[in-house]
């Protein structure tokens, strides 16, 4: 649908939360830190992400609060809810546990 | 926590909204000047920089509103928005949507009004303990022709059903009664419909006295000691609400009755006139209470649990067949039978609600058609703007939605006017429907209100959807392809309305035919011959106590010495004693023998209606002797053992003999006696609504207590006949002071009471139908000024060629009249069914009467024509240079 093939669907939200786990950052940090750590293969849209932000926000696993970034500006940080910290458990369980599923059936002989 | 965090968010989306609209704006910001710092360190220049930003960053309006998709309420949003433009398009046109709104609540309100009304009467529970397990128990006899099989019980037989029978819980018994009631100090006098009832009656109904107690089987007996409990209004109105009452006494009929209780406020059964009750036994004679073939009760039974109505009735029924056995020569059912108590309280009214229920069911309904085709006519005139959006790839969905609102808008405004008309009518409705069962349980609660609603939204849909569907179907690229010019117009959507018109006028014809139908049968009984003079009659009842008036010469005397003081009253031409008017009742009937033609056993169908006359009466009303003569006043006191019989009678036993000097052998006094026939009469109907029946008259002055004192004054006045009944009633206190007199009415009264509900309800569906009709006279004058807007170059180029007036205009009707006709025959299928459905409430009306069906398509036609006939007459004057011009 236009999107670069570059997530697989669902574990947008795993990244997310994974990359604001350590500490709260704004959208454009998030974006950054996803494409740094993965070598530049994980590419996050402005389209996805922001509808992405929005969504676990609404679902109440993160919370923005507005922050000074280091260039002086406001800008709105998004950082974990206690609730979002177990979802981020959760589905780095699920996450594991497909990845080897599905590594187990393209390494079988 | 996290649902917590939830509503945190529930609550900022919706109360700040704006502000989060303004932060979302600034966070998109935020990232784009990010991209044009990054592409800036990169070495590009300032507006290079910002290019490439924007290029990445895509397009910033459709970002937000994706990021927005995901924010809660958004459907609220959503909704308000599609509110907003539906309203704005509404507001373009102000007229369609006063009048849509106005049709819808019109619709809506009187749907809903019935609605509560049929609710309360025939569906809410009675207001008793475990009303669904109360059934009502009735005599079945075999042979009975007439009637609907469900006859009145006799004491003894209500008295041996309940002991000796177990199928129910137990069984009570009531009757209708009557009383002069007066208290203990010469109150002012007043004649109150009373009922006895069994001592456990209201145990078994699960009723509780307000104040005091219900009786007790020791009171339930011929000639035990006198008690009554008062219903709360009688209690209310009489004794200002005084609970010093209890304990104290009453005179009723001139007999003392101890006041030993106060029923509850709500409780109206079995008729709201009902003001007091007495012990069931008390309303009998010893010989009464112990008779098998006197029928006046009414037995409610409580089902045992686990024991069905009908195995416990077919244990009274074979208890009943001995009874039958054992008492052959009298009138003694063979069976019981029994049906649910509520549809024993509602089954006067049912069909007459029914009728009407789907009467305003079918106005709402061509209501809705009528919003519908205007619908279709301006999304006609949008189709290029709703092409146009779908073409640039507005979702179909979206665009219905868009439509639907638009009716669902104007249903619920009209719904909410529609509610505010039904609450401020259904009172009026339910007063105006006499003997209305129930009425008092009338009112709007949640489950009315959720009817209004769910009929709001199945309006809205039905209005809506085909509009909406049709005019977002495919065909876009035709749409847009079609010119204004385009000879054909859009022919398919002209063929949807036409569609429309014709069920339109299909409905309107059967509401039409069914009003006619009601209305010529409620004629019918307004013009019906009760068989005697109507105008100028007063007629005034009274009745006199049997404690004081105890012998026949006392009875016979107050008869004629109040005969003689009316009959020197000026202003009156006859005046006359009867026990019971033409048009007032039934009264009572009793079956005969002819000793003549003696037949081998007692036959069911020998049986005639009983009333009591002075000499004079037929001549005061102007009954015509058909042979023989009538009474004299030699036929008094004892000699009393003549009767009158009419022409019905004669002819149904008498089959072409003379009945003259023939006997018929009666149980009038206390044992059956001969009484010889002296003369006969033509025939008067007992109700107007009712067939007439064989009918005997008794002397009158014969006085025999209990037969003969209670009597209804006929005078026939010179003048006006009410202006007597002053009059009258002081010669009536002048008599015996005590002595109240009730029922003061006219023959014209009478009439019109007893024809009142017709009247209510043909007028209603008459309202309904005509309602019906100028809505579908709308619609076809909008669909046929559409059809000629959208022909006017195709007219003009006719006429240019030559085309007279007069053909334009026959084009133009015959095009609208074609669904006019069309739906008129399907209507005319409708009628007929709907006539049959309602054959029951049809009184002297065949339900395919021709004239009704004649006047009812006649009236359709000359509507049709009229609307038709205004826009073929614009098409007829239309200028071709200006149509051909026109783009």
């Amino acid at each position: 649908m236009g999107k670069p093939n570059d997530l697989v669907q669902g574990t947008l939200d795993l990244l997310i939360l994974k990359t604001i786990s350590l500490e709260p950052k704004h959208g454009w940090a998030i974006a950054k830190r996803i494409q740094q750590i993965s070598n530049e293969v994980l590419q996050v849209q402005q389209g996805s992400l922001y509808p992405a932000l929005h969504r676990l926000e609404q679902q109440g696993w993160i919370r923005a609060k507005w922050g000074e970034t280091g260039t002086g500006r406001q800008a709105k940080f998004y950082g974990l809810t206690a609730a979002g910290r177990a979802q981020l458990k959760r589905e780095k369980e699920s996450w594991n546990r497909l990845s080897s599923a599905i590594s187990l059936v393209i390494e079988a002989g | 926590m996290r649902w917590f965090e939830q509503f945190r968010m529930a609550v900022l989306m919706l109360f700040r909204r704006n502000n989060e609209t303004a932060r979302l704006n600034d966070e998109l910001q935020f990232h784009l000047e990010q991209q044009i710092a990054e592409n800036r360190s990169k070495g590009m220049g300032m507006d290079e920089a910002r290019s490439a930003a924007l290029r990445t960053f895509g397009n910033p309006t459709s970002l937000r509103d994706q990021a927005r998709s995901t924010w809660s309420w958004n459907w609220l949003e959503i909704c308000l928005r599609d509110i907003r433009y539906g309203a704005r398009t509404l507001a373009r046109s102000p007229g369609f949507a006063i009048i849509a709104i106005l049709v819808m609540a019109l619709g809506i309100g009187a749907t809903t009004s019935l609605f509560t009304i049929a609710r309360a009467v025939l569906l809410k529970p009675l207001p008793f303990r475990e009303p669904n397990k109360l059934v009502m128990v009735y005599e079945h006899f075999r042979t009975a022709i007439g009637g609907d099989g469900f006859n009145v019980v006799s004491p003894h037989d209500f008295r041996d059903w309940r002991e000796q029978t177990h199928g129910f819980e137990d069984m009570a018994a009531w009757r209708n009664y009557g009383f002069n009631l007066t208290g203990e100090h010469e109150e002012l006098p007043e004649v109150v419909q009373a009922a006895g009832g069994s001592w456990n009656l209201f145990s078994v109904l699960g009723v509780q006295p307000v104040l005091g107690r219900a009786f007790t089987s020791g009171e339930d007996h011929p000639g035990a000691n006198h008690v009554v409990l008062l219903s709360w209004s009688l209690f209310q109105r009489r004794f200002n609400g005084n609970a010093s009452i209890l304990g104290n006494s009453i005179r009723l009929d001139t007999n003392s009755y101890t006041v030993v209780g106060v029923l509850p406020r709500w409780f109206t059964y079995p008729d709201p006139r009902v003001q007091l009750w007495v012990p069931y036994a008390q309303t009998f004679t010893i010989d009464e209470y112990a008779a098998h073939d006197q029928h006046q009760s009414h037995v409610v039974a409580r089902l045992r649990t686990g024991v069905s109505a009908a195995v416990a009735t077919k244990e009274v029924s074979a208890l009943q067949y001995q009874l039958y056995q054992a008492n052959a020569s009298k009138p003694v059912a063979e069976d019981a039978v029994f049906r649910p108590m509520i549809d024993d309280l509602v089954q006067d009214v049912k069909t007459p609600l029914i009728v009407l229920l789907c009467a305003v069911g079918c106005m709402l309904l061509i209501a809705c058609l009528n919003v519908s085709n205007l619908l279709v006519a301006r999304s006609a005139a949008r189709r290029k703007e709703v092409a146009v959006r779908g073409a640039l790839g507005g979702s179909r969905l979206t665009l219905i939605r868009e439509q639907m609102t638009e009716s669902i808008l104007i249903c619920a405004v009209g719904g909410v006017l529609g509610l505010v008309i039904s609450v401020l009518v259904t009172g009026w409705f339910a007063n105006h429907w006499q003997g209305l069962p129930r009425a008092n349980t009338i009112g709007v609660d949640g489950s009315v209100l959720a009817f209004s609603i769910g009929l709001v939204f199945l309006t809205a849909l039905l209005a809506g959807l085909l509009p909406a569907v049709s005019a977002t179907g495919s065909g876009v690229l035709a749409a847009l392809q079609e010119s204004s010019r385009s000879i054909g117009g859009s022919a398919s959507r002209a063929v949807l309305r036409k569609i429309l018109l014709a069920v339109e006028v299909a409905l309107t014809v059967t509401l039409l035919i069914s009003a006619g139908l009601l209305f010529k049968s409620f004629l019918h009984l307004r013009t019906s011959d009760l068989g005697c003079v109507t105008d100028h009659v007063l007629t005034i009842k009274y009745g006199l106590p049997e404690k004081q008036y105890d012998t026949r010469e006392k009875v016979a005397a107050f008869h004629e010495s109040l005969l003689r003081q009316l009959r020197s009253l000026p202003g009156v031409r006859a005046a006359a004693l009867v026990s019971t008017p033409p048009g007032g009742g039934y009264d009572g009937d009793d079956v005969f023998t002819i000793p003549e033609r003696p037949s081998d056993k007692f036959n069911l169908q020998y049986d005639a209606i009983y009333r009591t006359a002075d000499p004079e009466y037929f001549s005061a009303l102007q009954i015509p002797l058909i042979s023989g003569r009538f009474f004299t006043d030699q036929e008094r006191l004892t000699r009393d053992h003549y009767v009158i019989v009419s022409k019905q009678l004669a002819s149904q036993f008498f089959s072409g003999d003379s009945p003259l000097g023939k006997h018929l052998k009666v149980a009038w006094g206390s044992k059956p006696e001969d009484f010889e026939i002296i003369g006969v009469v033509g025939d008067t109907l007992y109700d107007v609504t009712q067939p007439s029946k064989a009918m005997m008259y008794f002397p009158i002055l014969s006085g025999i207590p209990s037969q003969t004192s209670g009597a209804t004054i006929v005078l026939r006045a010179s003048g006006d006949p009410l202006a007597l009944s002053l009059p009258v009633q002081k010669q009536v206190a002048a008599l015996d002071p005590a002595l109240p007199v009730y029922e003061v009415f006219t023959m014209h009264q009478i009439l019109g009471n007893s024809t009142a509900n017709q009247s209510f309800s043909a007028t209603l569906v008459l309202a309904f139908a005509g309602l019906s009709l100028l809505l579908a006279a709308i619609g076809l004058y909008g669909v046929l000024s559409y059809l000629v807007a959208q022909r006017v170059t195709e007219i003009g180029i006719r006429i240019a060629l030559g085309a007279q007036k007069s053909e334009v205009l026959r084009l133009i009707l015959l095009d609208g009249l074609r669904p006019v006709v069309i739906g008129s025959l399907i209507g005319l299928a409708g009628g007929a069914i709907a006539g049959a459905l309602m054959r029951s409430i049809l009184y002297g009306t065949s339900p395919l009467d021709p004239l009704v069906f004649s006047i009812m398509i006649g009236s359709l036609f000359l509507t049709a024509v009229a609307a038709c006939t205004l826009p073929a007459l614009r098409a007829a004057r239309i200028e071709p240079m200006q149509a051909l011009r026109t783009e």
